[in-house]
């Protein structure tokens, strides 16, 4: 299973970042072989729609799964068309994160948790 | 001549100098614009009888699922994205849209049609009896409370006019720099920047200077509520070379009348001449520019 967690930097040592939308990297995860591989956020400098547009990125990678801290109405939106599973964390790293993922301890979002910082309208 | 009274600050006075300036100004026909359309106003002070009223809005793409093949060029050319496509499921999101129209333009099963998502309406009369010749009229657009997107009712707001041969427009605009103030002030032949002699009037003035020059219009400055603060607002705009074109002195008459809904000239004649005044300083400035 592919999994992403949203992060500040691209590697598994630093802060995640709890915006969807806006987070630097995605850190993709196989959940089986433990590689991972940092991608940019496309969403990070967007000048509005950087929810959709971040979930149809990773949505593309083929992920099943992402850990973030908060995520708007718009991104959630995407991702449940898109089958992706929505998880939610208060803080961590992507190693951190992946174990607490594998452990079950993170809880499941089935809403959007955030109104977006732009209140998921464009501007 | 499209003058348009903007602040960077809001509550500096835009509505009480664009007021009364368009109410001292002689020439017909005039047309004073309210393109603060979030929070419109300026009918408080000049009173104008509604005539007509316009719905307007952005056309969004309606996806037909029968054609759609989910090929995603979509939401590749969507500056906004505000399309989105998984696997052959295709996502509207119509308060990202800015109604382009690319997606449906470059749509190759042509299974894009379009249609109108409100934002507001626009409005326009006449105002009241001291002014009621015909010649001033006033318009305003007010964006439906929810809508995010102020830029296309302001937009189709500078494209109703009266009357082609309109003389004088004085547009209101709204507070702050972002787009809704760019739209206002795209297209005029001066700006008048109003604000108040203390840090937050001269910061946000500093920004809304940047965004006329960007915009390359000739500027000047009223400063209200005059005697507060400090004297860092004229070493600026000394620096700066923006000349000052009118002081309102801090009286709270002035406020109280204000309160009530009048404009400013007409509570206290004795500002009719420096607003004429400033009139003519406009006039000349552009005039200037223009050279």
């Amino acid at each position: 299973m592919k999994i992403a967690v949203t992060a500040t930097q691209p590697n598994l040592t630093a802060p995640f970042e709890p915006r969807f939308g806006r987070c630097a990297y995605f850190i993709l995860i196989d959940s089986q072989t433990k590689d991972w591989q940092a991608v940019t956020n496309p969403g990070l400098n967007s000048r509005g729609g950087a929810g959709t547009q971040a979930a149809q990125h990773i949505a593309n990678l083929g992920v099943e799964a992402v850990v973030s801290g908060r995520f708007g109405p718009n991104a959630f939106a995407v991702l449940q068309a898109a089958g992706i599973r929505a998880y939610e964390a208060q803080g961590g790293t992507a190693e951190t994160l992946l174990e607490s993922f594998l452990a079950e301890k993170l809880n499941e979002v089935k809403a959007p948790t955030s109104p977006g910082l732009h209140s998921g309208r464009g501007r | 001549m499209i003058i348009t009274v903007a602040s960077g600050k809001g509550g500096t006075g835009k509505t009480t100098i664009a007021t009364s300036l368009a109410l001292v100004i002689e020439s017909r026909p005039l047309t004073f614009l309210d393109c603060d359309v979030e929070t419109p106003n300026a009918h408080l002070f000049l009173h104008p009888e509604w005539q007509e009223r316009r719905e307007i809005g952005v056309l969004i793409p309606q996806v037909d699922a029968e054609r759609c093949n989910g090929c995603g060029i979509c939401a590749q050319v969507c500056q906004y994205h505000a399309i989105v496509v998984i696997g052959d499921k295709t996502l509207v999101f119509p308060e990202l849209c800015h109604g382009c129209g690319s997606c449906t333009l470059n749509c190759p099963e042509q299974a894009i049609t379009e249609e109108l998502h409100p934002l507001g309406f626009l409005e326009r009369g006449y105002s009241d009896e001291t002014i009621r010749d015909g010649n001033f009229s006033f318009a305003r657009g007010l964006l439906n409370v929810g809508e995010p997107m102020a830029v296309p009712v302001i937009r189709d707001l500078k494209n109703w006019q009266f009357s082609p041969e309109t003389e004088i427009v004085i547009r209101d605009a709204p507070p702050g720099v972002s787009c809704p103030v760019v739209e206002s002030m795209r297209g005029s032949d001066f700006i008048l920047l109003v604000t108040e002699p203390t840090p937050f009037g001269l910061h946000d003035l500093k920004l809304a200077h940047q965004v006329v020059n960007e915009l390359r219009i000739p500027a000047g400055v009223v400063i209200n509520r005059d005697g507060i603060g400090d004297g860092d607002l004229d070493r600026y705009c000394q620096q700066a070379d923006l000349p000052i074109l009118l002081r309102i002195p801090m009286r709270r008459e002035i406020a109280e009348a204000l309160a009530d809904g009048r404009p400013l000239v007409s509570v206290f004649p004795e500002y009719v001449p420096s607003f004429r005044n400033l009139y003519s300083e406009i006039h000349y400035l552009v005039q200037e520019a223009q050279r």
